[in-house]
Protein backbone atom coordinates (compact mmCIF):
# COMPACT_ATOMS: atom_id res chain seq x y z
CA UNK A 1 0.00 0.00 0.00
CA UNK A 2 2.67 2.51 0.86
CA UNK A 3 4.69 2.15 -2.41
CA UNK A 4 2.20 4.85 -3.99
CA UNK A 5 3.33 7.87 -1.61
CA UNK A 6 6.60 8.01 -3.13
CA UNK A 7 5.86 9.96 -6.89
CA UNK A 8 7.63 9.73 -9.70
CA UNK A 9 7.77 12.79 -11.27
CA UNK A 10 6.84 12.90 -14.53
CA UNK A 11 5.82 16.64 -15.45
CA UNK A 12 1.97 17.41 -16.25
CA UNK A 13 0.58 14.10 -16.78
CA UNK A 14 -1.47 12.07 -14.92
CA UNK A 15 0.73 8.57 -14.57
CA UNK A 16 -0.74 5.48 -15.50
CA UNK A 17 -0.95 3.90 -12.31
CA UNK A 18 -0.05 0.22 -12.66
CA UNK A 19 -3.53 -0.40 -13.96
CA UNK A 20 -6.77 0.86 -12.21
CA UNK A 21 -6.62 4.95 -10.77
CA UNK A 22 -6.77 5.04 -6.95
CA UNK A 23 -9.41 7.85 -7.02
CA UNK A 24 -12.87 6.97 -6.16
CA UNK A 25 -16.10 8.07 -7.62
CA UNK A 26 -18.44 10.13 -4.87
CA UNK A 27 -22.19 10.25 -6.51
CA UNK A 28 -25.02 12.22 -4.93
CA UNK A 29 -28.27 11.61 -5.45
CA UNK A 30 -31.06 13.68 -4.71
CA UNK A 31 -29.30 14.33 -1.96
CA UNK A 32 -30.71 16.56 1.21
CA UNK A 33 -29.86 17.31 5.13
CA UNK A 34 -31.60 19.15 7.05
CA UNK A 35 -30.53 19.68 10.84
CA UNK A 36 -32.96 20.62 13.97
CA UNK A 37 -32.71 24.08 15.78
CA UNK A 38 -33.00 23.71 19.52
CA UNK A 39 -35.84 26.23 19.01
CA UNK A 40 -37.91 23.23 17.48
CA UNK A 41 -37.61 24.29 13.80
CA UNK A 42 -35.52 22.83 10.84
CA UNK A 43 -32.96 24.39 9.04
CA UNK A 44 -32.61 22.69 5.44
CA UNK A 45 -28.67 23.04 4.93
CA UNK A 46 -28.60 20.77 1.73
CA UNK A 47 -31.30 20.04 -0.68
CA UNK A 48 -31.73 17.93 -4.26
CA UNK A 49 -28.10 17.22 -4.91
CA UNK A 50 -27.93 15.42 -7.67
CA UNK A 51 -23.83 15.74 -8.44
CA UNK A 52 -21.32 13.05 -9.59
CA UNK A 53 -17.42 13.56 -8.71
CA UNK A 54 -15.28 12.39 -11.35
CA UNK A 55 -12.80 9.74 -10.10
CA UNK A 56 -9.52 10.98 -9.75
CA UNK A 57 -10.48 14.48 -10.86
CA UNK A 58 -10.04 17.72 -8.08
CA UNK A 59 -13.27 18.74 -8.06
CA UNK A 60 -14.15 22.65 -6.31
CA UNK A 61 -17.73 23.51 -4.72
CA UNK A 62 -18.06 27.08 -4.49
CA UNK A 63 -20.04 28.82 -2.09
CA UNK A 64 -20.86 31.38 0.30
CA UNK A 65 -20.64 31.52 3.98
CA UNK A 66 -23.77 29.11 5.16
CA UNK A 67 -24.52 27.84 1.74
CA UNK A 68 -24.40 24.52 2.90
CA UNK A 69 -20.85 23.15 1.71
CA UNK A 70 -19.62 21.81 4.79
CA UNK A 71 -22.53 19.97 5.50
CA UNK A 72 -22.46 18.21 1.67
CA UNK A 73 -18.58 17.24 2.65
CA UNK A 74 -19.27 15.91 5.99
CA UNK A 75 -21.75 13.74 4.48
CA UNK A 76 -19.57 11.97 1.85
CA UNK A 77 -17.86 10.90 5.13
CA UNK A 78 -20.72 10.07 7.21
CA UNK A 79 -19.80 13.53 10.15
CA UNK A 80 -23.27 13.64 8.95
CA UNK A 81 -26.14 11.24 7.66
CA UNK A 82 -28.43 12.86 4.81
CA UNK A 83 -31.80 13.04 5.23
CA UNK A 84 -32.80 12.58 2.09
CA UNK A 85 -30.93 10.77 -1.12
CA UNK A 86 -27.87 8.87 -0.83
CA UNK A 87 -24.20 9.35 -1.10
CA UNK A 88 -22.93 6.79 -3.36
CA UNK A 89 -18.79 6.40 -2.59
CA UNK A 90 -16.61 3.90 -4.34
CA UNK A 91 -19.88 2.05 -4.96
CA UNK A 92 -20.90 2.01 -0.94
CA UNK A 93 -23.59 4.00 0.24
CA UNK A 94 -22.38 6.01 3.25
CA UNK A 95 -25.71 6.92 4.75
CA UNK A 96 -26.80 3.74 4.83
CA UNK A 97 -23.39 2.07 6.66
CA UNK A 98 -23.69 1.13 10.13
CA UNK A 99 -20.81 1.85 12.57
CA UNK A 100 -18.48 -0.72 11.68
CA UNK A 101 -18.85 -0.53 8.12
CA UNK A 102 -18.53 3.70 8.37
CA UNK A 103 -15.70 3.21 9.87
CA UNK A 104 -13.96 1.25 7.18
CA UNK A 105 -15.61 3.40 4.45
CA UNK A 106 -13.43 6.35 6.72
CA UNK A 107 -10.42 4.75 6.21
CA UNK A 108 -10.52 5.30 2.59
CA UNK A 109 -11.52 9.35 2.81
CA UNK A 110 -9.06 11.24 4.15
CA UNK A 111 -9.89 14.57 5.53
CA UNK A 112 -8.07 18.23 5.71
CA UNK A 113 -10.14 21.14 8.00
CA UNK A 114 -9.67 25.09 7.89
CA UNK A 115 -8.31 24.99 11.66
CA UNK A 116 -6.05 21.82 11.08
CA UNK A 117 -7.39 19.82 13.94
CA UNK A 118 -3.99 18.65 14.83
CA UNK A 119 -3.15 16.95 18.45
CA UNK A 120 -1.07 19.42 20.02
CA UNK A 121 0.09 16.89 22.65
CA UNK A 122 1.36 14.81 19.65
CA UNK A 123 4.60 15.61 17.54
CA UNK A 124 4.28 16.12 13.87
CA UNK A 125 5.15 12.41 13.21
CA UNK A 126 2.81 11.60 15.60
CA UNK A 127 -0.01 13.12 14.54
CA UNK A 128 0.41 11.25 11.07
CA UNK A 129 0.93 8.26 12.92
CA UNK A 130 -2.46 8.61 14.35
CA UNK A 131 -4.74 6.80 12.17
CA UNK A 132 -2.81 4.49 11.33
CA UNK A 133 -2.49 3.90 14.98
CA UNK A 134 -6.68 3.61 14.53
CA UNK A 135 -6.42 1.69 11.94
CA UNK A 136 -4.75 -1.42 13.76
CA UNK A 137 -1.73 -0.77 11.62
CA UNK A 138 1.39 -2.90 12.24
CA UNK A 139 3.26 -1.09 15.48
CA UNK A 140 6.48 -2.02 13.43
CA UNK A 141 5.54 -0.76 10.05
CA UNK A 142 4.04 3.32 11.00
CA UNK A 143 7.49 4.84 11.53
CA UNK A 144 8.43 3.99 7.75
CA UNK A 145 5.33 5.09 6.49
CA UNK A 146 5.09 8.35 8.50
CA UNK A 147 8.82 9.13 7.53
CA UNK A 148 7.36 8.75 3.78
CA UNK A 149 4.24 10.60 4.61
CA UNK A 150 6.76 13.31 5.98
CA UNK A 151 9.11 13.63 3.33
CA UNK A 152 5.86 13.93 0.92
CA UNK A 153 5.03 16.92 2.30
CA UNK A 154 8.39 18.25 2.81
CA UNK A 155 8.48 18.29 6.33
CA UNK A 156 11.31 16.32 7.13
CA UNK A 157 13.08 19.11 9.11
CA UNK A 158 9.86 19.39 11.78
CA UNK A 159 9.36 15.72 12.58
CA UNK A 160 9.28 16.09 16.18
CA UNK A 161 8.28 19.38 16.76
CA UNK A 162 4.64 19.99 18.28
CA UNK A 163 2.00 21.86 16.30
CA UNK A 164 2.45 24.85 18.45
CA UNK A 165 5.58 25.66 17.34
CA UNK A 166 4.78 25.07 13.29
CA UNK A 167 3.56 27.83 10.49
CA UNK A 168 0.13 27.60 9.78
CA UNK A 169 1.10 26.59 6.21
CA UNK A 170 3.70 23.86 7.95
CA UNK A 171 0.51 22.87 10.01
CA UNK A 172 -1.76 22.09 6.80
CA UNK A 173 0.97 19.88 5.27
CA UNK A 174 0.94 17.86 8.48
CA UNK A 175 -2.79 18.02 8.12
CA UNK A 176 -2.43 16.65 4.71
CA UNK A 177 -0.07 14.17 5.65
CA UNK A 178 -2.18 12.55 8.00
CA UNK A 179 -5.14 12.37 5.67
CA UNK A 180 -3.00 10.78 3.28
CA UNK A 181 -1.55 8.18 5.85
CA UNK A 182 -4.29 5.11 5.08
CA UNK A 183 -3.77 5.74 1.35
CA UNK A 184 -7.56 6.71 0.96
CA UNK A 185 -9.24 6.97 -2.40
CA UNK A 186 -10.84 10.64 -1.77
CA UNK A 187 -9.14 13.40 -0.06
CA UNK A 188 -11.96 15.69 1.39
CA UNK A 189 -10.68 19.59 1.88
CA UNK A 190 -13.06 21.62 4.36
CA UNK A 191 -11.86 25.48 3.33
CA UNK A 192 -8.14 24.30 3.85
CA UNK A 193 -6.26 27.34 2.81
CA UNK A 194 -8.76 29.57 4.51
CA UNK A 195 -6.42 30.39 7.12
CA UNK A 196 -3.37 31.23 5.41
CA UNK A 197 -2.06 34.06 3.91
CA UNK A 198 -2.25 34.22 -0.06
CA UNK A 199 1.54 33.24 -0.48
CA UNK A 200 1.18 30.11 1.80
CA UNK A 201 -1.97 29.33 0.44
CA UNK A 202 -0.45 28.85 -2.75
CA UNK A 203 1.94 26.21 -1.70
CA UNK A 204 -1.01 24.25 -0.22
CA UNK A 205 -2.53 24.04 -3.13
CA UNK A 206 0.47 23.16 -4.62
CA UNK A 207 1.11 20.14 -2.99
CA UNK A 208 -2.61 19.40 -3.38
CA UNK A 209 -2.54 19.58 -6.81
CA UNK A 210 0.77 17.39 -6.49
CA UNK A 211 -0.79 14.82 -5.01
CA UNK A 212 -3.79 14.66 -6.73
CA UNK A 213 -1.40 14.18 -9.72
CA UNK A 214 1.15 11.58 -8.45
CA UNK A 215 -1.44 9.43 -6.42
CA UNK A 216 -4.24 10.06 -8.43
CA UNK A 217 -7.01 9.74 -5.60
CA UNK A 218 -10.17 12.06 -6.02
CA UNK A 219 -10.05 15.17 -4.10
CA UNK A 220 -13.30 17.21 -3.67
CA UNK A 221 -12.44 20.72 -2.03
CA UNK A 222 -14.78 22.90 -0.86
CA UNK A 223 -13.81 26.82 -0.84
CA UNK A 224 -15.65 30.33 -0.94
CA UNK A 225 -12.51 31.35 -2.79
CA UNK A 226 -13.18 31.31 -6.23
CA UNK A 227 -9.71 31.34 -7.09
CA UNK A 228 -9.33 28.74 -5.52
CA UNK A 229 -11.32 26.56 -7.64
CA UNK A 230 -9.54 28.16 -10.39
CA UNK A 231 -6.07 27.65 -9.41
CA UNK A 232 -6.91 23.74 -8.96
CA UNK A 233 -10.25 22.24 -9.86
CA UNK A 234 -10.45 20.69 -12.84
CA UNK A 235 -14.13 20.61 -11.74
CA UNK A 236 -16.49 22.55 -10.12
CA UNK A 237 -20.10 23.22 -8.88
CA UNK A 238 -21.44 26.03 -7.37
CA UNK A 239 -23.76 25.75 -4.39
CA UNK A 240 -25.85 28.72 -3.36
CA UNK A 241 -29.09 27.96 -0.12
CA UNK A 242 -27.97 24.34 -0.01
CA UNK A 243 -29.14 23.48 -3.65
CA UNK A 244 -25.93 23.07 -6.99
CA UNK A 245 -27.15 25.61 -9.20
CA UNK A 246 -23.67 25.30 -11.46
CA UNK A 247 -21.51 22.58 -12.01
CA UNK A 248 -19.47 21.13 -14.84
CA UNK A 249 -15.56 21.85 -15.88
CA UNK A 250 -14.01 24.44 -14.62
CA UNK A 251 -12.93 25.92 -17.84
CA UNK A 252 -16.45 25.68 -18.85
CA UNK A 253 -17.78 27.35 -15.97
CA UNK A 254 -15.41 30.14 -16.09
CA UNK A 255 -16.12 30.76 -19.51
CA UNK A 256 -19.66 30.11 -19.95
CA UNK A 257 -21.09 31.18 -16.34
CA UNK A 258 -25.21 30.94 -16.71
CA UNK A 259 -26.35 31.41 -12.82
CA UNK A 260 -26.35 34.92 -11.13
CA UNK A 261 -24.22 33.01 -8.29
CA UNK A 262 -21.42 31.72 -10.41
CA UNK A 263 -21.01 35.60 -12.24
CA UNK A 264 -20.69 37.32 -9.12
CA UNK A 265 -17.93 34.76 -7.69
CA UNK A 266 -15.92 35.23 -10.99
CA UNK A 267 -16.30 38.92 -10.85
CA UNK A 268 -14.69 38.40 -7.38
CA UNK A 269 -11.74 36.45 -9.05
CA UNK A 270 -11.40 37.98 -12.25
CA UNK A 271 -10.56 41.04 -10.73
CA UNK A 272 -11.93 43.10 -13.86
CA UNK A 273 -14.50 44.95 -12.72
CA UNK A 274 -15.96 48.52 -14.16
CA UNK A 275 -14.20 51.22 -13.47
CA UNK A 276 -16.52 53.30 -10.76
CA UNK A 277 -17.30 56.42 -12.46
CA UNK A 278 -18.74 54.27 -15.29
CA UNK A 279 -20.56 51.25 -13.08
CA UNK A 280 -22.33 54.15 -11.33
CA UNK A 281 -23.78 55.34 -14.54
CA UNK A 282 -25.08 51.99 -16.09
CA UNK A 283 -28.38 51.56 -16.67
CA UNK A 284 -30.11 48.30 -17.64
CA UNK A 285 -31.81 49.77 -20.66
CA UNK A 286 -31.09 51.50 -23.28
CA UNK A 287 -32.75 55.20 -23.86
CA UNK A 288 -34.45 55.56 -27.29
CA UNK A 289 -33.38 58.33 -29.35
CA UNK A 290 -29.79 59.25 -27.11
CA UNK A 291 -26.46 59.09 -28.35
CA UNK A 292 -25.36 55.97 -25.69
CA UNK A 293 -22.48 53.51 -25.89
CA UNK A 294 -23.05 49.62 -24.90
CA UNK A 295 -21.15 48.43 -22.08
CA UNK A 296 -20.46 44.83 -22.70
CA UNK A 297 -18.22 41.93 -21.10
CA UNK A 298 -16.18 40.04 -23.41
CA UNK A 299 -14.58 36.96 -22.77
CA UNK A 300 -11.70 35.01 -24.75
CA UNK A 301 -11.85 31.49 -24.36
CA UNK A 302 -8.93 29.29 -25.68
CA UNK A 303 -6.73 29.88 -28.29
CA UNK A 304 -8.56 33.34 -29.43
CA UNK A 305 -7.68 35.21 -26.34
CA UNK A 306 -4.25 35.95 -27.93
CA UNK A 307 -5.72 36.67 -31.14
CA UNK A 308 -6.29 40.74 -31.45
CA UNK A 309 -9.41 40.35 -32.02
CA UNK A 310 -10.65 43.61 -31.44
CA UNK A 311 -7.96 45.33 -33.53
CA UNK A 312 -10.13 42.98 -36.18
CA UNK A 313 -13.05 44.12 -34.96
CA UNK A 314 -12.48 47.71 -35.68
CA UNK A 315 -10.69 46.78 -39.06
CA UNK A 316 -13.56 44.76 -40.51
CA UNK A 317 -16.67 47.05 -39.33
CA UNK A 318 -15.14 49.43 -38.34
CA UNK A 319 -16.35 50.53 -35.12
CA UNK A 320 -14.21 51.63 -32.43
CA UNK A 321 -14.13 49.93 -28.94
CA UNK A 322 -13.22 51.57 -25.69
CA UNK A 323 -11.53 49.23 -23.38
CA UNK A 324 -12.71 49.95 -19.86
CA UNK A 325 -10.75 46.71 -17.68
CA UNK A 326 -9.67 43.68 -18.74
CA UNK A 327 -7.21 40.70 -18.25
CA UNK A 328 -5.93 37.03 -19.27
CA UNK A 329 -6.06 34.27 -16.62
CA UNK A 330 -4.85 30.81 -16.71
CA UNK A 331 -7.54 28.34 -15.95
CA UNK A 332 -6.33 24.81 -16.23
CA UNK A 333 -3.58 25.59 -18.05
CA UNK A 334 -5.76 27.11 -20.61
CA UNK A 335 -5.68 31.13 -21.42
CA UNK A 336 -8.75 32.86 -20.87
CA UNK A 337 -9.27 36.34 -21.19
CA UNK A 338 -11.80 39.12 -19.70
CA UNK A 339 -12.53 42.40 -21.44
CA UNK A 340 -15.13 45.19 -20.61
CA UNK A 341 -15.36 47.28 -23.50
CA UNK A 342 -17.90 50.18 -24.27
CA UNK A 343 -19.17 50.58 -27.60
CA UNK A 344 -21.78 52.79 -30.18
CA UNK A 345 -25.03 51.26 -29.09
CA UNK A 346 -26.00 51.50 -32.35
CA UNK A 347 -23.75 49.11 -33.52
CA UNK A 348 -23.04 47.25 -30.33
CA UNK A 349 -25.22 44.31 -32.13
CA UNK A 350 -23.47 43.52 -35.04
CA UNK A 351 -20.04 43.88 -33.01
CA UNK A 352 -21.03 41.16 -30.71
CA UNK A 353 -22.51 38.90 -33.61
CA UNK A 354 -19.22 39.24 -35.13
CA UNK A 355 -17.09 38.55 -31.90
CA UNK A 356 -19.42 35.39 -31.16
CA UNK A 357 -19.25 34.35 -34.86
CA UNK A 358 -15.66 34.44 -34.46
CA UNK A 359 -15.68 32.27 -30.76
CA UNK A 360 -15.84 34.46 -27.97
CA UNK A 361 -18.78 35.24 -25.96
CA UNK A 362 -20.46 38.31 -24.84
CA UNK A 363 -22.40 39.94 -22.31
CA UNK A 364 -24.35 43.09 -22.05
CA UNK A 365 -23.59 44.64 -18.84
CA UNK A 366 -25.60 48.03 -19.69
CA UNK A 367 -25.68 51.26 -21.13
CA UNK A 368 -23.96 54.66 -20.43
CA UNK A 369 -24.30 57.62 -22.39
CA UNK B 1 9.97 20.67 71.68
CA UNK B 2 10.56 17.49 73.08
CA UNK B 3 11.84 14.43 71.28
CA UNK B 4 8.34 12.79 72.12
CA UNK B 5 6.49 15.50 70.34
CA UNK B 6 9.09 15.78 67.47
CA UNK B 7 8.18 11.95 67.13
CA UNK B 8 4.47 12.89 67.06
CA UNK B 9 4.92 15.19 64.28
CA UNK B 10 6.62 13.04 62.16
CA UNK B 11 3.88 10.43 62.49
CA UNK B 12 1.08 12.49 61.56
CA UNK B 13 2.99 13.68 58.70
CA UNK B 14 3.42 10.25 57.41
CA UNK B 15 -0.37 9.16 58.49
CA UNK B 16 -1.46 12.32 56.49
CA UNK B 17 0.59 11.77 53.44
CA UNK B 18 -0.80 7.96 53.83
CA UNK B 19 -4.45 8.96 53.69
CA UNK B 20 -4.33 11.80 50.76
CA UNK B 21 -1.95 9.47 49.00
CA UNK B 22 -4.75 6.25 49.11
CA UNK B 23 -7.45 8.57 49.17
CA UNK B 24 -6.12 10.52 45.93
CA UNK B 25 -5.56 7.23 43.97
CA UNK B 26 -8.56 5.63 44.65
CA UNK B 27 -10.27 9.14 43.90
CA UNK B 28 -8.61 9.25 40.66
CA UNK B 29 -8.89 5.72 39.76
CA UNK B 30 -12.96 6.23 40.11
CA UNK B 31 -13.21 9.82 39.55
CA UNK B 32 -11.38 9.59 36.11
CA UNK B 33 -13.38 7.39 33.90
CA UNK B 34 -16.45 8.92 36.00
CA UNK B 35 -15.32 12.20 34.87
CA UNK B 36 -14.84 11.80 30.81
CA UNK B 37 -18.13 9.75 31.16
CA UNK B 38 -19.79 12.90 32.05
CA UNK B 39 -18.07 14.77 29.49
CA UNK B 40 -19.01 12.47 26.43
CA UNK B 41 -22.48 11.20 27.65
CA UNK B 42 -23.80 14.80 26.81
CA UNK B 43 -26.71 15.41 24.32
CA UNK B 44 -24.90 15.40 20.99
CA UNK B 45 -21.23 14.57 22.09
CA UNK B 46 -19.48 11.01 21.60
CA UNK B 47 -22.08 8.45 23.83
CA UNK B 48 -24.73 10.97 23.87
CA UNK B 49 -27.10 9.16 26.47
CA UNK B 50 -29.33 11.94 28.49
CA UNK B 51 -30.79 10.65 30.89
CA UNK B 52 -27.66 8.62 32.58
CA UNK B 53 -25.48 11.95 32.12
CA UNK B 54 -28.37 13.66 34.30
CA UNK B 55 -28.34 10.90 36.94
CA UNK B 56 -24.88 11.17 37.47
CA UNK B 57 -24.49 14.47 37.38
CA UNK B 58 -27.13 14.56 40.46
CA UNK B 59 -25.62 12.40 42.59
CA UNK B 60 -21.71 13.53 41.84
CA UNK B 61 -23.70 17.18 42.91
CA UNK B 62 -25.10 15.59 45.92
CA UNK B 63 -22.14 14.12 47.28
CA UNK B 64 -20.33 17.60 46.21
CA UNK B 65 -23.13 19.68 48.30
CA UNK B 66 -22.46 17.49 51.51
CA UNK B 67 -20.02 19.44 54.10
CA UNK B 68 -17.05 16.80 54.08
CA UNK B 69 -17.22 17.00 58.01
CA UNK B 70 -21.06 15.61 57.67
CA UNK B 71 -19.84 13.30 55.32
CA UNK B 72 -17.74 11.70 57.57
CA UNK B 73 -20.29 11.02 60.09
CA UNK B 74 -23.04 10.56 58.01
CA UNK B 75 -21.58 7.50 55.92
CA UNK B 76 -20.33 5.61 59.15
CA UNK B 77 -21.93 2.67 58.65
CA UNK B 78 -20.73 2.72 55.24
CA UNK B 79 -17.27 3.43 56.27
CA UNK B 80 -17.54 0.12 58.48
CA UNK B 81 -18.53 -2.10 55.83
CA UNK B 82 -15.80 -1.17 53.74
CA UNK B 83 -13.14 -0.67 55.90
CA UNK B 84 -14.03 -2.91 58.84
CA UNK B 85 -14.04 -0.24 61.40
CA UNK B 86 -15.31 3.16 61.52
CA UNK B 87 -12.60 4.72 63.25
CA UNK B 88 -8.76 4.95 62.23
CA UNK B 89 -6.80 6.52 59.52
CA UNK B 90 -7.13 3.53 57.34
CA UNK B 91 -10.85 4.27 58.06
CA UNK B 92 -10.64 7.58 57.15
CA UNK B 93 -9.82 6.84 54.01
CA UNK B 94 -13.46 5.79 52.69
CA UNK B 95 -14.89 9.48 53.07
CA UNK B 96 -11.93 10.98 52.03
CA UNK B 97 -12.03 8.94 48.99
CA UNK B 98 -16.48 9.21 48.36
CA UNK B 99 -15.30 13.27 48.69
CA UNK B 100 -12.54 12.99 46.37
CA UNK B 101 -14.60 11.11 43.56
CA UNK B 102 -17.26 13.45 42.62
CA UNK B 103 -14.78 16.12 42.87
CA UNK B 104 -11.83 14.79 40.64
CA UNK B 105 -15.20 13.65 38.02
CA UNK B 106 -16.01 17.21 37.97
CA UNK B 107 -12.37 18.37 37.27
CA UNK B 108 -11.89 15.81 34.79
CA UNK B 109 -15.35 16.30 33.19
CA UNK B 110 -14.34 19.97 32.61
CA UNK B 111 -11.05 19.42 30.98
CA UNK B 112 -12.16 16.39 28.61
CA UNK B 113 -14.40 19.08 27.40
CA UNK B 114 -12.25 21.85 26.78
CA UNK B 115 -10.93 19.69 24.24
CA UNK B 116 -11.26 21.44 20.78
CA UNK B 117 -14.65 19.61 19.30
CA UNK B 118 -12.94 19.48 15.78
CA UNK B 119 -10.63 17.36 17.54
CA UNK B 120 -12.89 14.65 17.57
CA UNK B 121 -14.36 15.22 14.19
CA UNK B 122 -10.76 14.60 12.88
CA UNK B 123 -10.41 11.10 15.12
CA UNK B 124 -14.19 10.11 13.53
CA UNK B 125 -12.95 10.81 10.02
CA UNK B 126 -10.00 8.58 10.26
CA UNK B 127 -12.49 5.79 11.23
CA UNK B 128 -11.72 6.09 15.37
CA UNK B 129 -14.28 3.93 17.92
CA UNK B 130 -15.25 5.78 20.73
CA UNK B 131 -13.05 4.30 23.03
CA UNK B 132 -9.97 5.03 20.86
CA UNK B 133 -10.99 8.75 20.77
CA UNK B 134 -11.33 8.70 24.55
CA UNK B 135 -7.62 6.97 24.54
CA UNK B 136 -6.02 8.47 21.74
CA UNK B 137 -7.48 11.95 21.63
CA UNK B 138 -9.49 13.24 24.61
CA UNK B 139 -7.45 12.02 27.41
CA UNK B 140 -3.82 13.00 25.91
CA UNK B 141 -4.99 16.61 25.05
CA UNK B 142 -6.97 17.20 28.69
CA UNK B 143 -3.64 15.85 30.32
CA UNK B 144 -2.61 19.14 31.50
CA UNK B 145 -5.75 20.50 32.52
CA UNK B 146 -6.46 17.11 34.22
CA UNK B 147 -2.76 17.08 35.83
CA UNK B 148 -3.99 20.52 37.46
CA UNK B 149 -6.76 18.88 38.31
CA UNK B 150 -5.52 16.36 40.38
CA UNK B 151 -3.34 18.87 41.97
CA UNK B 152 -6.20 20.62 42.99
CA UNK B 153 -7.54 17.17 44.50
CA UNK B 154 -4.60 16.43 46.33
CA UNK B 155 -4.42 20.25 48.13
CA UNK B 156 -8.27 19.64 48.77
CA UNK B 157 -7.82 16.08 50.51
CA UNK B 158 -5.13 17.40 52.69
CA UNK B 159 -7.30 20.03 53.56
CA UNK B 160 -9.80 17.69 54.24
CA UNK B 161 -8.21 15.05 55.94
CA UNK B 162 -7.87 17.52 58.90
CA UNK B 163 -11.31 16.71 59.54
CA UNK B 164 -11.04 13.15 59.98
CA UNK B 165 -10.14 13.31 63.61
CA UNK B 166 -13.55 13.29 64.22
CA UNK B 167 -13.64 9.66 63.39
CA UNK B 168 -10.84 8.77 65.25
CA UNK B 169 -8.46 9.44 62.10
CA UNK B 170 -5.40 10.47 63.08
CA UNK B 171 -2.64 12.65 60.87
CA UNK B 172 -1.72 16.34 61.57
CA UNK B 173 -4.56 17.70 61.79
CA UNK B 174 -5.97 15.66 64.34
CA UNK B 175 -2.35 16.72 66.49
CA UNK B 176 -2.94 20.20 66.08
CA UNK B 177 -6.95 20.00 67.19
CA UNK B 178 -5.46 17.79 70.10
CA UNK B 179 -2.12 19.25 71.28
CA UNK B 180 -2.34 22.76 69.53
CA UNK B 181 -5.52 23.26 70.83
CA UNK B 182 -7.12 21.57 73.16
CA UNK B 183 -3.58 21.21 75.34
CA UNK B 184 -2.71 24.51 74.98
CA UNK B 185 0.33 24.01 72.75
CA UNK B 186 0.47 27.01 70.09
CA UNK B 187 3.95 25.97 69.34
CA UNK B 188 2.37 22.00 67.97
CA UNK B 189 0.04 24.38 66.32
CA UNK B 190 2.34 26.21 64.72
CA UNK B 191 4.58 23.68 63.72
CA UNK B 192 1.45 21.76 62.17
CA UNK B 193 0.71 24.67 60.13
CA UNK B 194 4.42 24.87 58.56
CA UNK B 195 4.12 21.82 57.62
CA UNK B 196 0.80 21.49 56.07
CA UNK B 197 1.95 24.25 53.89
CA UNK B 198 4.52 23.13 52.97
CA UNK B 199 3.02 19.94 52.07
CA UNK B 200 0.42 22.11 49.98
CA UNK B 201 3.27 23.83 48.32
CA UNK B 202 5.30 21.03 47.46
CA UNK B 203 1.86 19.23 46.04
CA UNK B 204 0.98 22.13 43.92
CA UNK B 205 4.44 23.00 42.43
CA UNK B 206 4.56 19.24 41.63
CA UNK B 207 1.60 19.29 39.93
CA UNK B 208 2.21 22.63 38.12
CA UNK B 209 5.63 21.23 36.77
CA UNK B 210 4.34 18.14 35.29
CA UNK B 211 1.72 19.74 34.23
CA UNK B 212 4.07 22.09 32.10
CA UNK B 213 5.92 19.14 31.16
CA UNK B 214 2.71 17.30 29.21
CA UNK B 215 1.43 20.74 27.97
CA UNK B 216 2.89 21.01 24.19
CA UNK B 217 -0.06 23.90 23.60
CA UNK B 218 2.56 26.91 23.87
CA UNK B 219 5.66 26.81 21.68
CA UNK B 220 8.55 26.58 23.96
CA UNK B 221 11.93 28.13 23.23
CA UNK B 222 14.60 25.47 21.91
CA UNK B 223 17.72 24.21 23.27
CA UNK B 224 19.20 25.06 19.60
N1 LIG C 1 -25.29 20.76 13.21
C1 LIG C 1 -26.10 21.73 12.73
N2 LIG C 1 -27.22 22.05 13.38
C2 LIG C 1 -28.04 23.02 12.90
N3 LIG C 1 -27.82 23.71 11.79
C3 LIG C 1 -26.70 23.44 11.09
C4 LIG C 1 -25.78 22.45 11.52
N4 LIG C 1 -24.75 22.40 10.63
C5 LIG C 1 -25.03 23.33 9.70
N5 LIG C 1 -26.19 23.94 9.97
C6 LIG C 1 -26.82 24.99 9.16
O1 LIG C 1 -26.82 24.56 7.82
C7 LIG C 1 -26.49 25.61 6.95
C8 LIG C 1 -25.28 25.25 6.12
O2 LIG C 1 -24.16 25.16 6.97
P1 LIG C 1 -22.73 24.74 6.45
O3 LIG C 1 -22.83 23.47 5.71
O4 LIG C 1 -21.81 24.78 7.60
O5 LIG C 1 -22.41 25.93 5.45
P2 LIG C 1 -21.01 26.40 4.84
O6 LIG C 1 -19.97 25.37 5.15
O7 LIG C 1 -21.27 26.56 3.39
O8 LIG C 1 -20.70 27.72 5.48
C9 LIG C 1 -26.30 26.84 7.81
O9 LIG C 1 -27.50 27.57 7.82
C10 LIG C 1 -26.02 26.28 9.16
O10 LIG C 1 -26.44 27.15 10.16
MG1 LIG D 1 -18.17 25.53 6.27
Amino acid sequence: MSTNITPKRDAQTRPERDGSPQGASIVFEDVGKSFHTPAGGTVTAVEDVNLTVEPGAMTGVIGRSGAGKSTLLRMVNGLERPTTGRIMVAGHDVGAADAGALRMIRRDVGMIFQHFNLLASRTVAGNIALPLEIAGEDRAKIPARVAELIERVGLSAQANRYPAELSGGQKQRVGIARALATSPKVLLSDEATSALDPETTQTVLALLRDINRDLGLTVLLITHEMAVVRDIASHMAVIDGGRIVEAGPTYDVFTQPRHPTTRSFLSGVTGVTLPAFIAGRLRDTPTRGTKEEEVIRVTFAGTHATDPMLALLSRDLGIEVNILAGAVEEIGARPFGNLLVSLDADRAQAAREYLERHGLLTEVLGYVS
Amino acid sequence: MSANLIHLLVEATLQTLYMVAISGLLGALFGLPLGVYLAISQRGELLSSPVINKVLGLVVNATRSVPFIILVVAIIPLTRMIAGTSIGTTAAIVPLTIAAVPFIARLVENAIREVDGGLIEAARSMGATPFQIIRKVLIPEALPSITLGLTLALVSLIGYSAMVGAVGGEGLGDLGIRYGYQRFMPDVMLVVVVILIVLVQLVQSLGEWIAARVDKRAPKSRGN
